[in-house]
């Protein structure tokens, strides 16, 4: 391993300007003449709008233009959409609803947007827009996925009655129910997965522009695909022909999922950059992101687990319903579908599943992919009913797990996913050691001395990731492909750049791929740069997220890299004058086999362009080639990670003494990074676990809509994370990587409460287990704090 | 409208600004130093730091008015233009302190602060009680305490070696 190739823990080549204040963040760039826009968003959570008049608005100091979704419709700009069908049981598709960019005839979630206003600077927008009079008739609204499709409850939209989008199964329900009859213990568990806001750092922000003598458009965006946001908003919100909008995805401070799907901001902002001559500059301030960002989570599941005698798993069976929200947000149906119910084996041999899906309507904001997307939902089912099951079954949670792991591979589950290689087992063996998991009884005894109650917690998770292969995505009813690109531009001075479809916003591709290309090409990684973001620049990418950017993004370039290789044999050949198949390559340099003729890197690369050594009938100049990578299976990172709590019963806290993670990304590249991912994923899910949760009151109303509100996991949250890795290699590409980003998000909220229920002996624990859930669950349990007399 | 005249990063500036302005719109867009970040309208994020008269000031929270004839350092101007980075940048650096880069540059700021009250061997509980006001979403915490501790002792060695000139 060389001191910055593959394995390597190189410092980050991205960070000198994140350091220095240096970043090209969307809100610190500025258009000439800009203009700022501010939108008029609806206060009702469920209201029909009778008249909305902008004249007062209009009239205001600095205003350009007030627009609202009368006047989009009139320009035959289309709505967004959601781009994966999902069939029900009964065969029928799913009811999608009209989504205009700017609402029309109803509002369907406070925070919808309904009117924008344009002006020279943001203070003037935001005045005229207090001057927008909506006129609303106000209707009854239902927040709750539990409730939306009970009698009585108010209907949003008419192309789905009882709010139901779609009801979705998977598995086979008859072996499920035979089995369930056979067995000798059934472990049940209601089980809601808090709704959740992603909250990157950077609020989203669009900058949007228009060249009236050429036509086009560009579009500066917070997007974590900016090809996808191309294509979506030229073919289907008919905002422009594709080849007339750029779509530029700068620095991007964290996404999360948050920041794949289009907007409405984005449309309406290209839309009115086009109308009214001036470039439009919107940025969401904090309060926006919190209403109008696409959540994450919010199931609530009714999930039971059957075992046999002795503890072997015989089946389970799930029934979700799913929040969806007042929208159908661009990968929505996929995430409560596709993406968790195929989990639903975990790292287990269950020999029969079945679930189904309920996805609804209901008035708050639409809910898509959030780290994790649907994985983290079906880990915390599965593991919290094997860690109950385990207790009620008297069996020590550890050796349950392992005497029902997937021992041999590839293993076919009864939920589509083929698991391809793994070794559970080792994981486990190694997280237990790290943590002391046998030394635990003693720190038990120790923190009760202390007044505290202690726990422990398993999660043992498993996701697919590497997203994904394309054909296999269309059967299941997706409407992109999912390969990545990647094309390889060797410079004459031999210097490489990359460009790639991924878009790095924060995972730090400009150090990694390049550790990738320096190793391969044996040149210093000095010498490499990677270019992606800009439709302009890559030709078509799919973006990142679903842990896809090491094993597609990375086997793209790899591809690339292959057939760089070959090309520059030829041109050596040539001007070494020796036969194609004698030539060998290693560490940047070009030998003839057995001789001492070679030449460098840098020489074939100058060679190739000055084209001196060959003629044009034996060789094409140049050294620029293109690959585009489509996975052939989906990844399966797995792990272990172990929780321990102490919790003060005087006041239900919960303080996180010891993490231990152990998780099986199959190659790393840079082992820094992926730790890095591993630490955020964790705080992420321990704030799911501990102290996060999007609340809309019985109205509709967003009750958490600020930091204030909202509480997000700080630096006192955690100690110091243990985090290792085992190795099993990923046999479907070519660098045998799985992917690292989501699985902290997957595996610590079930560490998390299974600790928690461990140390205070009762499962009445919801998310997020804040100090007064857990103090009034432990007044339940026989481990309260005695009170005084 | 009115004018305030304050020094940012070594230089005197005079602006004539709405009286609404705060003290990071003043940075971001009439001085186009956008290395100061707006993260969040409730002072919780901290993207926002500078030092204000030496002390650490989240630039949302003020009004651009408050500070005539102030002193503030930015992001921008904690290490020379052509010079070698700060020792808490370059500890960030070497300690992956940081992901999507938002939040870092209020991070070193509060750093550089908290190093200024509570000295040159900072402990972990600290660090992390001191980060009270700093919200990041990449990166978990970990490296950034590790930064921070590297970055404050780094900066004992830096001082020392400026006082022995």
């Amino acid at each position: 391993m060389s001191a910055t190739g593959i394995g390597a823990a190189v410092r980050r080549k991205e960070d000198h300007r994140f350091i220095t204040g240096k970043g090209h963040y969307t809100d610190d760039i500025s258009r000439p003449g800009q203009s700022y826009a501010f939108f008029v968003r609806s206060p009702h959570a469920h209201a029909t709008i009778k008249s909305i008049d902008i004249k007062a608005a209009a009239a205001m100091p600095g205003v350009f233009a007030v627009l609202t979704g009368a006047e989009l419709a009139a320009d035959k700009i289309g709505n967004l959409i959601c781009g994966w069908m999902i069939h029900s049981k009964d065969g029928s598709p799913m009811k999608m609803a009209p989504h205009p960019a700017l609402a029309v005839g109803k509002v369907c979630y406070v925070g919808d947007p309904v009117a924008v206003v344009i002006a020279a600077t943001l203070a003037q927008a935001r005045d005229a827009a207090e001057k927008v009079k909506v006129d609303y008739a106000v209707l009854p609204a239902v927040a709750d996925p539990a409730g939306a499709q009970k009698p009585g409850a108010a209907q949003i939209h008419e192309v789905a009655p009882k709010n139901t989008i779609y009801q979705w199964h998977i598995g086979e329900a008859k072996g499920v129910d035979a089995a369930f009859k056979s067995a000798k213990h059934i472990t049940k568990l209601e089980i809601v997965n808090n709704r959740l806001v992603p909250n990157p750092m950077e609020p989203r922000a669009a900058i949007a522009e228009y060249d009236a003598g050429s036509g086009q458009l560009t579009l500066w965006n917070t997007s974590q695909n900016p090809h996808v946001a191309r294509l979506v908003i030229a073919a289907f919100v008919g905002m422009a022909p594709e080849h007339k909008l750029r779509v530029v995805a700068p620095d991007v401070g964290g996404g999360f999922g948050s920041k794949i799907f289009i907007y409405p901001e984005e449309v309406v902002a290209l839309w009115a950059a086009r109308r009214i001559g001036r470039p439009v500059k919107w940025a969401a301030d904090r309060s926006e992101a919190f209403l109008a960002d696409a959540h994450g989570r919010d199931h609530v599941t009714h999930a039971e687990m059957a075992f046999d005698a002795e503890g072997k798993i015989l089946g389970l069976r799930a029934k979700t319903i799913a929040n969806i929200g007042g929208y159908m947000s661009t990968f929505s149906s996929a995430i409560p579908t596709y993406m968790y119910a195929t989990l639903l084996s975990g790292q287990y041999a269950i020999p029969h599943i079945y679930c189904e899906v309920d996805a609804v309507y209901t008035n708050t904001v639409p809910v898509d992919a959030y780290r994790g997307a649907g994985r983290p939902e079906a880990s915390f089912v599965v593991e919290r009913l094997i860690e109950v099951g385990a207790r009620e079954l008297g069996q020590d949670p550890a050796e349950l797990r392992r005497k029902n792991f997937v021992r041999a591979f590839p293993h076919q589950t009864p939920v589509i996913m083929a698991y391809d290689a793994g070794d559970y087992n080792a994981s486990l063996k190694k997280a237990m050691e790290l943590a002391d998991y046998k030394g635990f009884a003693k720190r038990k005894r120790e923190a009760a001395r202390h007044g505290k109650l202690r726990g422990i917690g398993i999660s043992a998770y498993i996701e697919a990731c590497g997203i994904a292969p394309s054909q296999a995505v269309g059967s299941l009813g997706g409407g992109v492909g999912l390969w990545e690109s990647a094309e390889v531009r060797v410079n004459p001075t031999g210097s490489v750049e990359i460009l790639t479809g991924c878009h790095s916003h924060g995972q730090g591709h400009e150090t990694t791929f390049a550790q990738l290309v320096s190793e391969r090409l044996g040149i210093p990684i000095e010498n490499v740069s990677i270019v992606h973001g800009d439709t302009d620049k890559v030709q078509f990418g799919m973006g990142t997220y679903g842990s896809r950017s090491g094993p597609v993004g990375m086997s793209a370039i790899v591809k690339a890299l292959d057939k760089i290789e070959a090309k520059a044999k030829k041109v050596a050949a040539f001007v070494l004058e020796a036969a194609e198949g004698d030539i060998e390559f290693k560490d940047g340099k070009f030998t003839v086999a057995g001789t001492d003729k070679s030449a460098a890197w840098g020489d074939i690369a100058l060679n190739a362009y000055i084209a001196h050594k060959f003629t044009g009938q034996q060789l094409e100049p140049g050294l620029k080639e293109g690959a585009f990578y489509d996975p052939t299976n989906f990844t399966f990172p797995s792990g272990v990670h172990i929780c321990e709590v102490e919790v003060d019963p005087e006041t239900g806290n919960t303080e996180i003494v010891a993490w231990t993670a152990v998780d099986d990304f199959g190659v790393v590249i840079n082992p820094m990074i992926v730790e890095g991912q591993v630490h955020g994923g964790i705080a992420q899910g321990v704030g799911q676990a501990l102290c996060e949760g999007a609340v809309y009151d019985k109205e509709g109303q967003l009750v958490t809509g600020s930091f204030m509100d909202y509480a997000m996991p700080r630096a006192d949250y955690f100690p110091t994370l243990k985090v290792d890795t085992t190795v099993t290699k990923c046999p479907s590409n070519p660098l045998g990587i799985k992917g690292c980003g989501e699985a902290g998000a997957i595996a610590a909220p079930a560490a998390v409460i299974n600790a928690i229920t461990d140390a205070i002996g009762t499962e009445a624990v919801a998310m997020p287990a804040t100090p007064p859930t857990v103090w009034a669950a432990l007044q339940k349990s026989s481990r309260a704090a005695p009170r005084a007399a | 409208m009115a004018a305030v005249s304050l020094t940012v990063n070594g230089k005197p500036v005079t602006a004539d600004v709405d009286p609404r302005t705060l003290l990071v719109q003043l940075l971001r867009e009439n001085l186009r130093l956008t290395g100061t970040h707006v993260g969040c309208d409730t002072s919780q994020c901290g993207a926002c730091v500078v030092l204000v008269n030496g002390k650490a000031v989240k630039s949302c929270t003020v009004l651009a008015l408050q500070l005539d004839s102030a002193d503030v350092l930015t992001i921008e101007g904690l290490a020379p233009a052509d010079g070698p980075l700060h020792p808490m940048q370059e500890a960030f650096r070497e300690n992956h302190g940081l992901q999507c880069g938002y939040c870092t540059p209020g991070m070193i700021m509060t750093a550089v602060d908290m190093v200024r009250r509570k000295g040159h061997e900072l402990d972990d509980h600290t660090i992390r009680e001191e980060l009270e006001g700093n919200l990041c979403r990449c990166t978990g915490y970990h490296n950034i305490v590790k930064a921070i501790a590297a970055g404050a002792r780094a900066m004992k060695s830096a001082g020392t070696a400026k006082a022995a000139e």
